[in-house]
């Protein structure tokens, strides 16, 4: 497995920790006990911006770990710079992440215009969001391995 | 498809160019060591330009670096 690799199975893990963590957090701090919450805008609106910056400070966090204990084991640094090869991989992984959104995002407007609750189209919302970055994550690695 | 018809002697180029290392070439031509040994090992195409630049470095004309399997292109083939 080479850096590139190993950097991509990183932040797999580190996303679904995080994500993993934060919905745990909320819901045991806002949810539990209050499911009425759910149909709160306010509390969407809230669990998203807060989820921006929670992800992005784990991801860094995890990242110069993960570079620390990587420089002391490999005696390797991490490339820096992204080449041809690795904007060609992360241009593939964009457009499925993309296509697994956009099909979240008309699901979601879909159970809206059927009469659902708004809880269940954020809730759609928020699974293709997670979702998209996972496999976009996977894409990547899979073009890593298999070769472009 | 196509990569597995695009060929390369970069190994060879480099153990006859004072054994350089993968990072070398990687240095001298801008990308990372990863794409190199992606390229050796069939696993990509590079663009026209890298593969001019890695040519170039061994100070070679393009065809003596990459080599392509015209007979075996499925797009060629089916226009003869």
């Amino acid at each position: 497995m080479d850096q590139k690799e190993r950097q991509i199975v990183v932040t797999l893990i580190c996303s679904v920790i995080t994500i993993g963590l934060y919905v745990l957090y909320v819901y045991q701090k806002q949810v539990a006990g209050n499911s009425a919450i759910l149909d709160d805008f306010r509390f969407w609106g809230k669990s998203f911006l807060w989820l921006i910056p929670v992800a992005i400070v784990a991801q860094i966090v995890i990242h110069i770990i993960y570079a620390i204990i990587n420089r002391i084991i490999t005696n390797e640094d991490i490339p820096i710079v992204d080449d041809e090869r690795d904007r060609i991989i992360e241009l593939k992984s964009i457009r499925v992440s993309h296509w697994i959104f956009t099909s979240g995002f008309i699901c979601a407007m879909g159970v809206l215009a059927f009469g659902a609750k708004p809880s269940a189209m954020f809730l759609i919302l928020f699974s293709s969001g997670f979702g998209a970055s996972i496999i976009s994550e996977l894409i990547k690695l899979y073009y890593y391995r298999r070769g472009v | 498809m196509n990569k597995c018809l695009i060929s390369n002697n970069i190994r060879r180029l480099r153990f006859m160019s004072n054994e350089m290392t993968q990072q070398e070439l990687a240095d001298r031509t801008g990308v990372t060591r990863q794409t190199i040994v992606a390229i050796e090992n069939g696993k990509y195409s590079p663009t026209l330009e890298l593969a001019f630049r890695i040519a170039h470095v061994f100070r070679l004309p393009l065809n003596e670096v990459f080599s392509y399997d015209v007979d075996n292109d499925p797009v060629l083939k089916k226009k003869k």
